[in-house]
């Protein structure tokens, strides 16, 4: 067992594990799109970066793949963290401007305008699939292709892979293409109406019924 | 051909190698780098050989084929020992004066010789040249010297003595000592202590360890890694050898570019002949080493020169980075302790076995040892591969050996460490240049490139053109560095087309310092560079461009027009024949260009005899 301090808690975590999982144990919420429980990490998204004091100096880690080490300092929530996760969420977001993902995380983190040129992608290149694809299913029926702008995921050569069993893995786990946002009304707009789709009592205190007078948090934008 | 096993059997076979070198034999060294034969180097050196033979002088005279001399400007050079002279831009029709005249008599061709152009003096000898005189050669020495594709000729000037010295007389621990004591760094870009990654990969656990040397140079403009390659194969294995041997490693990697084919066919050249002498191969110096080297070329991926993009490539898989918080010493390819260093650093190891850790740290400065080498391009009159101690100051770099600015125009900034570094601009040209002032400038050592601009050139321009780059070069893995490069680049192409907004420069500089902060591997958290320096020195052009829709240095064709001076036009019609969109209308005498239908192309600026046509 090591010993850290995440957001001035000090807590205990295994030897071997990431700061990722460590934080989620403990309940403190680092976004994600990129990283499932059960593939191996790949590191792209980059919204899991938090900042890490190992004595030494302080630095950017991914924490879905940045091992725990006894004594470090690691804080999820600085002003530096929050503001590289809005634009790099602003820029997926001006990829694929009707991802409900997308949009949800918009509206949980505040982010409040797109400034880029808007495009209309569906992938956002997060790799889950592929991973799903080789590692769970055993597979390995698609993967990327290309470099930098024309990265994408196709089987080979694009033609009806042989070795594909269309079990719908890849499907299953996208995070974006299936969930399309229908609230946006015009190119570079922020739907923001699910804000309140999972209200914090739920977050809070689960499955329970909510006895309080009707605080609004239940109810869609849309509805009121 | 026997295996040489002991340190006698070498200093026998150097010695016999000597006796035979008759050191007042005219020998004629023909520069083969890329450069020198990309200006017909090729055909002097037969022209060489034939006139030799015509002559009868076969047996007097000898030939050699070397490699890089480093001022490419000037080539195809062509040296003359016994006396070293220094023969430029070499014909073949010149070669059969050089031989009757230089090779025969010993009379100097006077028109081949090397007009210093500050003074109109001559230099005869190498030495004299001023581009020469004031770099410090280590790496490079032998590279204009020897036949790169003769181990015997690297044997003779000492070769392969480092080695022998290292494994039959030093431990693997005072090896890692003095390399330590050295203070070599990673000659790459990155300037990780040499000696501290070779001590941690030797510690780490398990058996099985490999070396990597990097020569998979991907920079724009840089290309001391390539002339290393081609010039001085034996000095780059020589120190992965050691390297291996100090470590613990039996398999060494090279992983040099599909584009270098001269330095791939030298260093395969070597390693054959290296496992011939049993440099290579079992049972090194009869030490119960082991020690083998593979080439593996890189497919033309610039990401690649990343060393866990580099390891994925070698192992077969998608060059893409991942992240490094286990480190590559620890496990690197394959999952195994792996040691990647830059082939100068490699090259670098032999000399400070040899020479001592002591030599080598009087050289450079406080935290940077040794000697840098630069490819030095761009607007700078004397183009070529310098070698300079760490410390010396741009503006020496710049002007003593470079020659000043191509056209007496000013110096406006310096770009180092290609797509990865920045612009430093000419309020700091006394720099010293080492890995930590490079840095706090803004911009970093990288692997060498060094491009000097001129007043002439945009900065936003020089801003957009790496960013182009890095946008068809990043892998695409990362988010920030996929989509944020991509982004910056639009944001800078608006700036330089006039539709730029003021909102826009605060909007690049917030995504310049994210991309760096947020991206997974070297290229992405270095590509802000350009834009952040070129933010932070020259904020006015960017400011220009944006306010005035103006580009200060008449580059952005959106925001230029063309005019032509009356009173400097005589109406010669010069501009007229040669503009390819007919805009230029004469009526009478004077001439007057049709702003939509030029397409600013500057053809006519450069026609002009007297200047009478200039950017607004």
């Amino acid at each position: 067992m090591v010993t850290l301090n995440i957001d001035g808690t000090k807590v205990q975590a295994e030897e071997g594990s990431t700061i990722l999982e460590v934080a989620r144990f403990y309940g403190i919420d680092i976004p994600t799109l990129c990283y499932h429980d059960e593939l191996t990490p790949y590191g792209a998204c980059r919204l899991c970066m938090v900042e890490v004091d190992d004595g030494r100096r302080t630095r950017l880690v991914a924490s879905c793949f940045y091992p725990v080490r006894e004594g470090i300092r690691v804080r999820t929530n600085t002003e530096r963290v929050v503001n590289g996760r809005k634009l790099i969420l602003e820029l997926l977001l001006a990829r694929c401007p009707n991802s409900k993902t997308l949009q949800d995380l918009a509206s949980k983190m505040g982010l409040e305008q797109i400034r880029f040129k808007m495009e209309n992608k569906d992938c956002i290149l997060c790799g889950l699939c592929v991973r799903m694809c080789a590692e769970q299913m055993g597979s390995g029926a698609i993967g990327f292709v290309g470099r930098g702008q024309n990265r994408e995921v196709v089987t080979p050569f694009r033609v009806a892979s042989e070795i594909c069993r269309n079990c719908g893995a890849c499907m299953y786990i996208c995070p974006v293409v299936d969930l399309q946002c229908r609230g946006v009304k015009s190119p570079g707009e922020l739907c923001n109406s699910c804000l309140v789709i999972t209200p914090q009592c739920l977050e809070k205190y689960g499955q329970v019924m909510c006895t309080l007078e009707s605080c609004g948090a239940c109810i869609k934008k849309e509805e009121k | 051909m026997k295996k040489i096993r002991t340190p006698q059997e070498l200093e026998a076979l150097r010695n016999s190698l000597l006796q035979g070198i008759n050191l007042n034999k005219p020998c004629v060294r023909v520069c083969l780098g890329t450069g020198c034969r990309a200006r017909g180097s090729l055909d002097v050196a037969k022209a060489f050989r034939n006139e030799i033979k015509k002559q009868g002088l076969e047996i007097q005279v000898e030939t050699k084929q070397t490699g890089c001399h480093g001022f490419c400007e000037r080539g195809p050079v062509v040296v003359i020992a016994p006396k070293e002279i220094f023969y430029q831009r070499v014909k073949p029709r010149d070669v059969p004066e050089v031989v009757s005249k230089t090779l025969l008599n010993g009379e100097v061709v006077d028109r081949l010789l090397y007009i210093n152009p500050a003074t109109g003096q001559k230099a005869l000898y190498e030495y004299e040249v001023p581009f020469y005189k004031k770099q410090t050669r280590l790496v490079l020495a032998n590279n204009g010297r020897i036949d790169p594709t003769d181990i015997l000729d690297y044997i003779a000037i000492d070769g392969y003595q480092a080695l022998s010295k290292a494994i039959t007389i030093m431990s693997c621990e005072e090896i890692i000592d003095i390399v330590e004591k050295s203070g070599l760094r990673g000659l790459g870009g990155g300037g990780f202590p040499t000696g501290r990654k070779w001590r941690l990969c030797r510690e780490a656990a398990g058996d099985i360890k490999f070396v990597i040397g990097n020569g998979d140079e991907g920079d724009p403009g840089a290309f001391s890694d390539r002339s290393l390659m081609e010039g001085n194969p034996h000095s780059i294995l020589e120190g992965m050898i050691i390297g291996a041997y100090a470590i613990g490693a039996n398999q060494g990697y090279l992983y040099v570019r599909a584009e270098y084919p001269l330095a791939l066919k030298h260093l395969q050249i070597a390693i054959d002949q290296a496992r011939k002498y049993g440099f290579l191969g079992k049972n090194i110096f009869n030490s119960r080493f082991d020690f083998n080297i593979k080439i593996n070329q890189g497919g033309g991926a610039f990401v690649c020169g990343e060393s866990s993009a580099l390891v994925a490539s070698i192992e077969g898989k998608m060059g893409e980075p991942r992240a490094k918080y286990v480190h590559t010493v620890e496990r690197g390819l394959w999952n195994k302790p792996t040691n990647l260093n830059n082939v100068k650093t490699w090259a670098n190891v032999p000399l400070i076995i040899n020479n001592g850790a002591d030599w080598y740290t009087k050289i450079g400065t406080e935290k940077s040892k040794g000697t840098g080498i630069f490819s030095l391009v761009g607007k700078v009159n004397n183009t070529g591969l310098v070698e300079i101690p760490m410390g010396t100051p741009l503006r020496q770099i710049i002007y003593d050996i470079g020659g000043g600015i191509l056209g007496g125009k000013k110096f406006k900034a310096v770009q180092t460490g290609g797509p990865s570094g920045g612009c430093i601009p000419a309020k700091l040209l006394d720099l010293p240049v080492d890995f930590e002032k490079l840095t706090e400038a803004g911009s970093m050592m990288g692997s060498g490139g060094m491009i000097v601009i001129d007043e002439n050139t945009c900065m936003v321009d020089v801003a957009r053109y790496f960013l182009d780059f890095l946008q068809n070069e990043s892998c695409g893995k990362c988010v920030p560095c996929r989509e944020g490069v991509k982004r910056m680049l639009e944001i800078i192409t608006d700036i330089t087309a006039g539709r730029g907004k003021e909102e826009d420069l605060e909007l690049l500089q917030e995504l310049a310092e994210t991309v760096k902060d947020f991206s997974l591997c070297g290229l992405g958290k270095t590509a802000p560079n350009t834009v952040l320096s070129t933010l932070r020195y020259f904020r006015d052009e960017y400011e220009a461009h944006v306010r005035d829709k103006k580009c200060p240095a008449g580059v952005c064709k959106d925001l230029i027009e063309y005019f032509i001076l009356e009173d400097k036009c005589t109406g010669c019609g010069a501009c007229l024949k040669l503009c390819p969109q007919q805009a230029i209308d004469a009526y009478g005498l004077i001439h007057t260009i049709d702003p939509a239908k030029c397409i600013r192309c500057g053809i006519c600026r450069d026609a002009c005899p007297f200047e009478a046509i200039i950017v607004k």
